[in-house]
């Protein structure tokens, strides 16, 4: 017998989780609703902690929602609860603490673990990820307890370069390793990582590509550098493995869940138990680009899929659209966007635009008529238009040469697909 | 909710939104105090674009579903459960520009110098007819 019973349970904290909470509470505005989650804080913006790492952010601001979120909308809350069990027969969570809760309809929203690889001396002390706000606590406390000068980071993607820019910031000699041939590889293509690449070198940071990490070597049980396969070792008081995050798929799979890379949903982010949904980074996402499904673990698309999770298990009927890949990342004061593909599919047109002084460019992959990719550095306004346009799958053949102009607008579009997005209620021009 | 409207039939391009955003914005009684500190003028939240002889005045939509609200990494983009504007807490934006990346209309203003995002439209903060409509010379701009 569980001790509390909830209408809506939400395993997690983080975006997906509030955006859930928050839909379930505009369409049901007495159903009992908890939140679970094994970190002890209120709400708070994940993607921050290396600006408060920086001292760039007060702690106090990274708050996702005001201080009030929950008893505003009437949820319980069980923090530093990590999920010993999911039984989907019983409806009902068991916590590590052994307590269990009730549920009518549950939403997995737990996220991912980061991927620690399997080299020596990642158990070293000065060894960590960076995902968590208690992660960045312990590596700040580190770095002054250890008076840390110098840094290797493990990865050279979005985390990885976002840790050495607050290094960097803070002082320390800071070397990134990226095993492909390009930092942020996942989301720019090869012009746009080079212009990141030399943002990041301009603040300091050296960058070490096509390279992996063989062992962390240490002494008294604390890291003192890191060994790459060109057999060079480079000294770091402290290391952080930024490899990638995988989808916490475990508890799901112990409960009977369907699983593969990720959380398997329906259109409805529905999981093969008909009252347990899943989103954000846990689950698997429909890429309509593509059109496969796959872990793609981005910020807009977790709240989506929270919403729309949220929204169905209240009883509606809402398919989600699909998490078209995006990301934008400013990389040492630099901004980048990309949305959609970054290398050119077959059989797409490419065009690209490069300002005179070299800080800007654009590049875009058309396919069929329709815009598959773009990918955009240093001057970013109005991107969101081409993201809208391949959103919706538009046909921009009649108007295709204006889409890589700088001075892109809502006006450069044709009428008709200006009266088109701003159709629908509430967002007409 | 109420929401601001275009109409590019009439609109003549003269851009006095834009001059009254700002005015609006920059915490001065007069308009010619705001614009002699040239250093601490706002941004204007509506931009008037144009093409040959069309234009018309453009500022965010405060969409029912905004994907700047689902976007924004730092919870600075926020929609106000009472009136369903959307409002952007600019001591809270770090300038990730995720909301840019996702803003269909291109009405949200990036400011490189502070890298973060410049100004979005508040709607005047509960004025009875935002700036932009009031000062609009040929009713272009409408508030219903």
């Amino acid at each position: 017998m569980s001790e509390k019973r909830y209408d809506y349970l939400i395993l997690g904290n983080s975006t997906a989780g509030v955006a859930a909470l928050e839909a379930i509470r505009e369409s049901d505005k007495d159903g009992s609703m908890a939140v679970v989650s094994d970190q002890p804080n209120h709400a708070y913006c994940s993607p921050l902690i290396t600006y408060v790492l920086a001292g760039k952010v007060p702690e106090e601001r990274i708050d996702y929602r005001p201080r009030d979120l929950y008893e505003r909308l009437g949820v319980d809350t069980y923090f530093g609860s990590a999920v010993a069990a999911i039984r989907p027969d019983k409806h009902e969570v068991v916590l590590q603490s052994g307590a269990s809760l009730g549920y009518g309809k549950l939403l997995l929203a737990i996220g991912g673990t980061p991927i620690v690889p399997p080299i020596p001396g990642t158990e070293l002390e000065g060894v960590f990820t960076f995902t968590r706000h208690e992660d960045m606590c312990r590596v700040r406390e580190y770095i002054q307890r250890k008076q840390v000068r110098q840094a290797v980071v493990v990865g050279g993607g979005m985390i990885g370069v976002k840790v050495a820019e607050a290094f960097a910031y803070l002082g320390i000699e800071t070397t990134v390793i990226e095993l492909l041939d390009r930092v942020l590889a996942q989301a720019l293509d090869e012009t746009g990582s080079s212009m990141a690449r030399r943002a990041m070198e301009e603040a300091g940071i050296h960058i070490i590509t096509s390279t992996g990490a063989t062992s962390i070597g240490g002494s008294g049980g604390e890291v003192q550098s890191v060994t790459l396969d060109s057999g060079s070792r480079i000294p770091a008081q402290i290391v952080v493995m930024a490899v990638g995050v995988r989808p916490n798929t475990a508890p799901a799979e112990a409960a009977g869940i369907g699983v593969n890379r990720g959380v398997l949903v329906d259109d409805h982010m529905r999981t093969s138990d008909a009252d347990i949904y899943a989103a954000g980074d846990v689950a698997e996402a429909f890429d309509p680009l593509l059109g496969d499904k796959r872990p793609i673990a981005i910020w807009p698309g977790a709240y989506m899929q929270g919403e729309v999770a949220g929204r169905n298990m209240a009883g509606a009927d809402e398919s989600y659209a699909g998490s078209i890949p995006m990301n934008s990342i400013q990389a040492c004061g630099l901004p980048t966007i990309s949305v959609g593909l970054i290398s050119p599919p077959e059989g797409a047109e490419t065009l690209e635009y490069r300002s005179n002084d070299g800080k800007s460019y654009r590049r875009m992959f058309i396919r069929d008529g329709r815009i598959v990719g773009a990918v955009f550095v240093g001057d970013i306004e109005r991107a969101g238009i081409i993201t809208g346009l391949i959103r919706q799958g538009i046909d921009v053949s009649g108007f295709r040469e204006k889409l890589i102009q700088r001075d892109l607008g809502l006006l450069s579009l044709p009428k008709q697909y200006r009266k088109h997005i701003v159709s629908g209620p509430g967002i007409e021009v | 909710m109420k929401r601001i409207y275009a109409d590019e039939e009439v609109c003549i391009g003269c851009r006095l939104c834009e001059i009254y955003c700002i005015f609006q914005h920059s915490g001065h009684q007069t308009l010619v105090k705001a614009f002699s500190d040239e250093e601490s003028l706002p941004d204007p939240a509506v931009r008037v674009e144009e093409d040959g002889a069309i234009s018309f005045a453009l500022q965010c939509r405060h969409c029912e579903d905004a994907p700047c609200v689902a976007a924004c990494i730092a919870g600075a983009m926020t929609r106000d459960p009472q009136t369903g504007a959307i409002n952007h807490d600019e001591d809270k934006c770090v300038g990730c520009f995720s909301c840019v990346m996702v803003c269909p209309f291109g009405a949200i203003q990036v400011n490189r110098d502070k890298g973060t995002v410049g100004s979005k439209c508040d709607l005047c903060g509960g004025e009875e007819i935002p700036a932009c409509v009031k000062h609009c010379p040929n009713e272009a701009l409408v508030y219903e």
